[in-house]
């Protein structure tokens, strides 16, 4: 260790603090001129924190599970009844399911249609959540060997979430279509219009270039577009809902504000963007 | 460097080992309460608010061991665990910690309510920082709802975190008049 004379450490102390400020301008510069560095740095945090992650989130389970339990016991009677009726209810949509499968099987025979390949897929954890204030974005537990890449698409048990931006050796960063940046190609089911869904980082992603003279109805459904080759057809969205300020949003299927399990799929689309392009909306197209 | 003379040199280690452990505290336990922060709660992350009250108390109740570039691996500890882009949370961090460096003398006397009052300003102010630079980096203007939450999140937290880390630094003030 070196003895410095007291003036000279009182100097180097008053200094410090505007040198490191000088510093973190520096930073900031850098990590705008050099994303992918930034994205490997993340990385490697992420790596070295989620098997601590890991072991947090169990006993972070068990208690929200156990307040889920209580919550399930005092609405037991109820959750009871309603769930009868759905399944009567949904009893009549299997039948009707299983009719449209056979006919839809029997046409395809016809037509001789080429079947899309199937997904293979892949369960991961969500440790954490990796958006800080202006971001949605979670965090994933991977385990190591994992074949997660760039690019492939999140789903919840319900419906689309978001996609791979970042992979490491232990965890992957899923950015969740809630978030500002993502901007995903979507069909109106009804109408078969195509539009953009653009996140705000609130829960519900907005609407935008649909054709001309058909807006998306209300309660309509979403589904994912193959347009740019990022998303199979017709993975589900949400549903259309039109605020009052007259904006059309799209309530998710996907359960943002609870995810604990992602399915990662793998769809063999090669059409995949980097994320800064992502990042650009795209440009409103002439119909 | 001249060792200082000791009567027994494993004490004399232990007493530095301590000591160590006790200036390393703030930096740690810091660093520790802002990963348990960022588990998925189905919350706004409350990463940034927990790293701005840490700073906050510790720089002014121990600043010896809350040092500038303390605060900038705190900061760049916030940046990374976060999405944002890089440099926000160090500038923001650091500049409260300058703040509140001026203040301490004032606020070091004071009862628990004002400093709670002055560390809203300084929560207020770095939500304000944190939304312009957000915005000036990513060249677009987020939703202001969103610095708002940030800010009600860093006011509500720093009773809590305040109490629990009075309570340590308590602790390590009497280890310290022990030994």
């Amino acid at each position: 260790m070196i003895r410095l004379s007291i003036p000279l450490r009182q100097a180097l102390s008053r200094l410090s603090l505007p040198v490191l400020i000088a510093a973190a301008f520096g930073i900031m510069l850098l990590g705008k001129a050099d994303t992918a560095l930034v994205g490997r740095a993340r990385m490697a945090v992420a790596d070295t924190l989620a098997p601590i992650y890991g072991v947090l989130a169990e006993p972070l389970n068990a208690v929200r599970d156990a307040v889920q339990e209580l919550r399930f016991l005092a609405a037991l009677r109820e959750e009871n009844l309603r769930l009868r009726e759905e399944n009567e209810r949904l009893h009549r949509w299997q039948a009707a399911a299983l009719a449209l499968e056979a006919e839809n099987a029997m046409l395809q025979r016809q037509l001789s249609y080429i079947p899309e390949v199937k997904a293979s897929f892949h369960t991961a954890r969500v440790v954490a959540d990796a958006g800080g204030t202006y971001a949605r974005a979670v965090l994933l537990a991977t385990g190591p060997g994992n074949t997660i890449a760039k690019g492939q698409v999140a789903l919840d048990e319900r419906g689309l979430a978001g996609r791979v931006t970042e992979v490491g050796s232990r965890s992957a960063r899923v950015l969740l279509v809630t978030d500002m940046n993502s901007r995903i190609p979507v069909v109106l089911e009804g109408s078969r219009g195509r539009a953009m869904m653009a996140g705000t980082n609130g829960d519900r992603p907005r609407l935008q270039f649909w054709p001309e003279g058909s807006p998306p109805r209300e309660g309509e459904r979403v589904v994912t577009s193959a347009e740019a080759g990022v998303f199979p057809a017709g993975l589900p969205v949400g549903v259309v809902r039109w605020t009052e300020g007259g904006a059309a949003e799209v309530e998710l299927f996907a359960r943002l504000n609870r995810l604990d399990l992602l399915r990662i799929f793998d769809f063999g689309l090669s059409g995949i963007l980097p994320p800064e392009a992502v990042a650009r909306p795209e440009p409103r197209q002439r119909h | 460097m001249t060792r200082r003379p000791h009567h027994h040199p494993v004490m004399g280690l232990l007493r530095r080992l301590d000591g160590w452990a006790r200036a390393a505290f703030p930096a740690a336990s810091t660093a520790l309460l802002m990963m348990l922060a960022a588990a998925p709660a189905g919350l706004p992350s409350a990463v940034p608010s927990v790293a701005l009250a840490c700073i906050f108390f510790w720089t002014v109740f121990r600043p010896a061991a809350m040092a500038p570039p303390v605060c900038f691996g705190i900061g760049l500890l916030q940046d990374l665990l976060g999405f944002a882009p890089l440099g926000i949370g160090i500038l923001t961090l650091l500049a409260v910690h300058g703040a509140a460096l001026r203040l301490r003398r004032f606020l070091a006397r004071q009862p628990f309510p004002m400093v709670w009052l002055v560390f809203t300003g300084f929560a207020a102010t770095a939500s304000a920082l944190g939304f312009l630079l957000q915005a000036a980096l990513n060249w677009r203007v987020p939703p202001p709802t969103l610095g708002l939450v940030q800010f009600a999140l860093s006011a509500g937290l720093y009773p809590p975190l305040a109490a629990l880390l009075t309570r340590l630094h308590k602790a390590m003030q009497r280890a310290e008049t022990l030994g």
